[in-house]
């Protein structure tokens, strides 16, 4: 992991064009009240700004948050970004509209965590205390509404 | 037994019972009048349901254009004349399909419109002026009515006979739906241009939807949805007027878009009371004089927020009663969403039971035999009352930072809706608010469902037509009708004029908001939470 002293800091982003970002907000409140440093990206970023940011925050983790359907893309190419920089000590969740079928292949990919709609807000701060930032990693989702997702 | 009355969505109380006297010195001219009449609380027509229900109008889109216009075929042989579209983010958000930007959002939550091309095959075979076309499109709203036109006018329809309805409410995109591309200045001045241009050449065109939905889904409370709404549409009057309209020549082609939620009651009085303030405001503060523009129209969808990934059958029955919801609070058209929309967009099947839902609705229940079947309960007309305030309370608050889109520039509305969906997050948590299948009524395991799924492909099939499209038509009529564009933008003179001449000339949409982005810049938030 990044080591450095004081709080665990986590990067809260929403990759791709989805401008759905009532479970991101959710989660970086419920991390932060919880005492972890949450960085939020705003919308619309592309994996390169998210991963560049990252690592200039000294993130520990990053969770992202897609319910456009476009997670399979926006996962593999922040995961093949954050090798690239020899950043993958950085532990990659998530969470959003994810079909189940869609977590296995996600989690091949090295994604450490997805956590699907209902989850509650506890079980993610308490997944990120526990795996952000540790040696090794297991999982939960960002939870996620769904309507008009257009 | 005693218990702490429960508070309702907007946190207004709820008493156990009410009487008589809840309604002491209620004058019921003042507060009813009679259905399709000022201040229009009970309805606005006066037969409502009993002449003809309501248009049951269900969004849908995906993929190609040819994937969706096989869709839309389908369902005008089962008799739709209303369509409404669903389109792709990267075409919301005025990119090409083939933008980096854009990569694995081709087609996956609408269809992919690039360019004249894409839009004639979307509607090839589809006489534009037989058919209702709603477009659920925001800050490319003009590009997309304009290429609509160009697909009427290659069918011979003057654009006099075209019907429908494009969102264009850029102001709720700041606030809660996070698909706008430019300023709020120079996204007014666009909505003002799009008023005057169907004025002046698509009379019959609903120029703009404004909503609340997404803001509902976002977290907003009924309260602050309507308000929130209303205000956006202040700012939107306000601005067609200071640019020289009369309010009678627009007002009436208004409309308004809200969430229908499980809670009956309370959505019942949202709808009665926006209806209300909306009356008053136009008449009032606008000085409207004709009735249409005083009458708050508005399309109704069932709360996709209250979907849950859980025992998603489960959703049909929440569906039911939203949409019943949305019917007893007189809507005039209804989208019912498919039980499986918290896993993956709908499939065949259950968009058709989405549709069931609501002709049960239409034709098996009693609501539709009488208007407005609420007037008079105590509780809904006190709910009306105490929704109304709420909502007048927050619309001032509006008003005092200097209108929407001043209290959009300091996170007002943002803030005020994420602050209540970590409430209701918290809420969920504690179990405080019972989800069914989700915090209470949970199976130990469950079944597993399979989704419908777009295919990938379709993102190389997109930058192919638009390798083709760029290698055949004529650069040197694209590069100047984009220049007349950007002049027009520059200046005040009308730009969907010369924007039609790009579009006919095949410049595609990303490279028309990109001229446009050129000069009027992208809109960068304030984003803290």
């Amino acid at each position: 992991m990044t080591t450095t002293a004081g709080p665990l800091r986590v990067l809260v982003a929403k990759p791709g064009l989805d401008g759905h970002d009532r479970g991101a907000k959710v989660i970086a409140r419920a991390l932060r009240d919880a005492g972890v440093e949450v960085i939020y990206t705003g919308l619309h970023q592309s994996p390169e700004q998210i991963v560049e940011a990252a690592i200039q925050e000294d993130a520990a983790g990053i969770g992202l948050s897609v319910l456009s359907g476009a997670h399979l893309t926006l996962f593999a190419r922040v995961i093949e970004l954050l090798a690239r920089h020899e950043a993958s000590d950085i532990t990659l969740f998530g969470g959003g509209i994810i079909p189940e079928g869609d977590i296995p292949p996600l989690e091949r990919l090295g994604v450490a965590r997805i956590f699907t709609p209902g989850t509650p807000t506890h079980d993610v701060v308490d997944w990120v205390r526990t795996h952000v930032g540790a040696p090794s990693q297991a999982g939960a989702c960002l939870e996620g509404p769904a309507g008009d997702r257009a | 037994m005693t218990s702490t009355p429960r508070p309702s969505e907007s946190g207004l109380p709820i008493e156990p019972v009410y009487g008589p006297d809840t309604l002491d010195g209620w004058d019921t001219a003042e507060k009813l009048g009679e259905p399709g009449s000022y201040p229009f609380t009970r309805g606005v027509y006066p037969s409502m349901y009993t002449g003809r229900p309501w248009t049951m109008r269900q969004y849908a889109g995906f993929g190609t254009a040819s994937e969706s216009n096989a869709r839309y075929k389908q369902l005008i042989a089962n008799g739709t004349m209303g369509l409404s579209v669903a389109f792709d983010l990267p075409t919301q958000m005025g990119h090409d399909s083939d933008a980096p930007i854009a990569s694995g959002e081709v087609g996956k939550v609408g269809v992919a419109i690039d360019s004249i091309d894409d839009m004639r095959v979307l509607f090839g075979g589809i006489p534009l002026d037989k058919v209702s076309t709603s477009m659920t499109i925001n800050a490319p709203a003009a590009l997309l009515l304009l290429l609509y036109q160009l697909v009427g006018e290659e069918q011979g329809v003057p654009p006099d006979r075209l019907t429908g309805t494009i969102q264009n409410d850029v102001l709720k995109e700041y606030i809660a739906r996070g698909t706008y591309i430019f300023p709020p200045k120079p996204s007014l001045r666009l909505i003002a241009d799009i008023f005057k241009y169907c004025k002046a050449e698509i009379p019959k065109w609903n120029t703009i939807s404004i909503s609340g939905y997404h803001m509902a889904e976002a977290g907003a409370s009924p309260a602050q949805e309507i308000a929130f709404t209303l205000a956006d549409g202040i700012e939107y009057v306000r601005t067609a007027v200071a640019a020289g309209m009369d309010v009678d020549d627009f007002a009436p082609r208004l409309s308004f878009f809200f969430v229908a939620r499980t809670t009956i009651l309370e959505e019942v009085a949202k709808f009665r009371a926006a209806r209300r303030i909306w009356a008053r405001v136009m008449k009032e503060e606008f000085g409207a004089s004709s009735p249409k523009s005083l009458m708050l129209r508005f399309h109704t969808q069932t709360a996709g927020v209250q979907l849950t990934a859980q025992q998603p059958e489960v959703n049909l029955v929440r569906v039911a009663v939203q949409g019943l919801a949305a019917v007893l609070g007189g809507t005039q058209s209804l989208h019912t969403n498919s039980f499986d929309e918290a896993i993956a967009l709908p499939t065949d099947k259950s968009a058709r039971l989405a549709l069931r839902t609501q002709q049960v609705l239409a034709y098996e229940t009693d609501v539709t035999a009488t208007v407005d079947p609420f007037a008079g309960s105590y509780v809904v007309e006190k709910m009306t009352d105490d929704v109304e305030a709420a909502s007048l309370e927050l619309m001032g608050k509006v008003e005092e930072m200097g209108g929407a889109v001043n209290a959009i520039e300091r996170g007002f509305q943002k803030n005020e809706i994420e602050r209540s969906a970590y409430r209701i997050a918290l809420e969920t948590d504690s179990g405080e608010r019972v989800v069914v299948g989700v915090n209470r009524f949970q199976l130990d395991e469950e079944e597993p469902y399979e989704p419908l799924r777009v295919d990938p492909a379709i993102e190389a099939q997109q930058a192919e037509r638009l390798a083709k499209l760029r290698a055949e038509r004529d650069q040197s009529a694209v590069d100047a009708a984009l220049a007349e564009l950007k002049k027009a933008a520059e200046g005040t003179d009308n730009v969907l004029y010369p924007m039609k001449d790009a579009l006919k000339a095949r410049a595609t949409v990303g490279e028309v908001c990109n001229a446009l982005r050129e000069v009027w810049g992208a809109y960068v938030p304030t984003d803290a939470f």
